[in-house]
């Protein structure tokens, strides 16, 4: 039954470009890397407890960084990716050293003020960022000579990677570093009486969410070939919080959920609404009443009381 | 020979209020030990600073020998030093196995592995298995601990401590809010402990505890005032001062805020 399950979604997904529009198509690309971007936040906020409004500085800091290593050094995709890449686990080392000499709503503060710090730079030093303007005139890679330019070309790249990367993130969270981190959610004085650096473990969970959230970049700026500070400003990082919670923290499933009902929002109701946001806010309340601790455990737990009726 | 735990000078003040003043004491290695005292004596204090949960204000703390007084709690467990919790300190919403494997991975290289899957890690289940074995639930192995008993909980909580196949072994009341037949139990269990782990307890049940205990410490206001054999502490008349002989207190005790003075019961 499970794996019929699973068959019947990848079957969907590969056949999803040759059934919808453009429209759609460059929809769904978007929920990938939304949902990407959202499930790297979740390894922090739902199995680690630490929640961060600074999550943007992933996303941003490498967009800029592949960006602005094709611009202005010229660079190919090929060298630039790895190289923001690097950029972002460096600073993501940096910044959560910083951030977890707090915990609770100090690291959350921390983590705000940084990303704030990196979004502010982005507007000022526009020698390097261009500013309000932005960085444009950027090209998607071409990886084995395969344009990306067509909808349904980067629609399969960005499954392709969002798909690798939240197998890689559902192997981390059932691993023993996996469970380690949720214990250090739970009783962090326990486990370091039993040994665990609950410290560390928090460090690595910080740097291997940044990590994800910088794939997230390079894919968002490979998307629209172009890049603006609102990318490293707070609404970039609540959108993912939001999706996160709204999907159901620490769960694997949650944050795909929570990311695609709050794209689709923005993206499908925003052509025929122009508050669009108090639709949003809306339809958070309502999940937040009805199923406090997100749609999919929520939906699982109908879904079982069903069952047993 | 060197002391299992030695413990020099240790002082530790909460805003100018001693909880821990002056400690010093030495158990040997295997030797049951018994700390007693009226509440807000500082028992739980002190357990916190052996284990590093808190920050001496000044004094050492040695374990076989080394000065560990630097070192932070995880370390400390490294190096064969293990706790329970006066209250219950588990992962409610995993099952006893999995608070075992915890226990276990504290001290395994594989907590560091983020790549294979904890449930395949087959010999530190079957351990965790073993260990829930030697406290009697291994049939529970499965359930949550939000499931289980206040009394089986206690026992989950020694298991947990003794996974870490400690050196130094330091109970925090194993006994509190038990029944008669499972106090008789935790003894069992705490009496079947081997002698090569040092076994340092804080109980109130000085019928069960005395028993358990071969050399027994008193601490009163953070102090040191008593310590010798079972028949030396229950003798010393300051032991029935501010612990056993509580008749006089006891007359005087009107009202609640005179026991936030006198902490004596």
């Amino acid at each position: 039954m499970r794996w019929l399950a699973w068959a019947a979604l990848a079957l969907s997904l590969a056949a999803f470009p040759l059934l919808g529009g453009d429209f759609y198509v460059n929809l769904a690309s978007q929920i990938f890397i939304a949902a990407l971007f959202a499930s790297s936040l979740n390894l922090l906020v739902g199995y680690g407890g630490l929640v961060s409004l600074g999550h943007a500085a992933w996303i941003g800091l490498a967009a800029y960084a592949s960006a602005w290593l094709s611009l202005r050094l010229g660079l190919s995709h090929l060298a630039s990716a790895p190289l923001a890449l690097a950029l972002a686990i460096a600073m993501a080392a940096l910044f959560g050293w910083i951030a977890l000499h707090a915990s609770g709503l100090g690291f959350l503060m921390i983590t705000l003020a940084l990303a704030q710090v990196l979004w502010g730079t982005a507007y000022r030093w526009a020698a390097v960022t261009n500013g309000d303007n932005g960085l444009s005139g950027l090209t998607r890679p071409a990886p084995f000579g395969i344009s990306l330019d067509r909808p349904a070309a980067f629609y399969y790249f960005a499954l392709a990677i969002a798909t690798v990367a939240l197998w890689l993130m559902a192997r981390f969270v059932a691993s023993p570093f996996g469970a380690a981190l949720r214990g250090t959610r739970d009783e962090p004085r326990r486990m370091a009486a039993l040994g665990h650096n609950v410290w560390l473990v928090r460090w690595i969970a910080f740097v291997y969410s940044g990590f994800w959230g910088a794939v997230a970049g390079l894919l968002f700026v490979y998307y629209h070939k172009y890049v603006h500070p609102t990318t490293l400003s707070l609404t970039s990082s609540a959108e993912a919080l939001l999706g996160v919670i709204a999907g159901g923290a620490g769960t694997l499933a949650g944050p795909v959920v929570g990311a695609a009902i709050v794209l689709i929002l923005k993206n499908y109701v925003s052509a025929y609404l122009e508050r669009w946001n108090m639709l949003l806010g809306l339809v958070f309340v309502l999940i937040v009443i009805f199923m406090p601790d997100g749609v999919v455990p929520g939906v699982r737990r109908a879904w079982a009381r069903w069952q047993r009726r | 020979m060197t002391p299992a735990l030695e413990l020099r000078g240790l002082k530790k003040a909460f805003g100018g209020l001693p909880a821990t003043n002056d400690v010093s004491l030495a158990v040997p290695p295997g030797e049951r030990r018994l700390i007693i005292g009226p509440n807000g004596a500082g028992k739980t204090t002190l357990f916190n600073l052996v284990t590093g949960a808190l920050k001496a204000d000044a004094g050492t703390v040695r374990l076989f020998g080394e000065d560990i007084s630097r070192l932070k709690p995880h370390q400390r467990a490294h190096r064969g030093l293990a706790r329970t919790y006066q209250i219950i300190t588990l992962f409610p919403r995993d099952s006893l196995e999995h608070n075992v494997v915890l226990s276990l991975l504290g001290l395994s290289n594989a907590r560091w592995n983020t790549f294979r899957a904890l449930a395949g890690e087959a010999a530190l289940h079957a351990e965790a298995r073993r260990i829930l074995g030697l406290v009697g639930l291994e049939a529970r192995a499965g359930r949550a601990i939000g499931e289980v008993s206040y009394g089986e909980k206690r026992r989950v909580e020694i298991a947990m401590a003794l996974a870490q196949k400690p050196r130094l072994l330091l109970l925090d009341e194993p006994l509190a809010g038990l029944s008669r037949e499972e106090r008789s139990g935790i003894r069992a269990l705490i009496k079947g402990i081997p002698r090569d782990v040092t076994v340092v307890m804080i109980e109130h049940d000085m019928d069960i505890a005395l028993d358990l205990a071969e050399r027994v410490t008193v601490l009163h206001y953070g102090n040191v005032i008593v310590e010798g054999t079972r028949g030396e502490v229950v003798a010393d008349p300051r032991t029935r001062e501010v612990y056993l002989g509580n008749q006089s207190a006891t007359h005087t005790e009107t009202a609640d805020s005179d026991r936030d003075i006198h902490p004596r019961r």
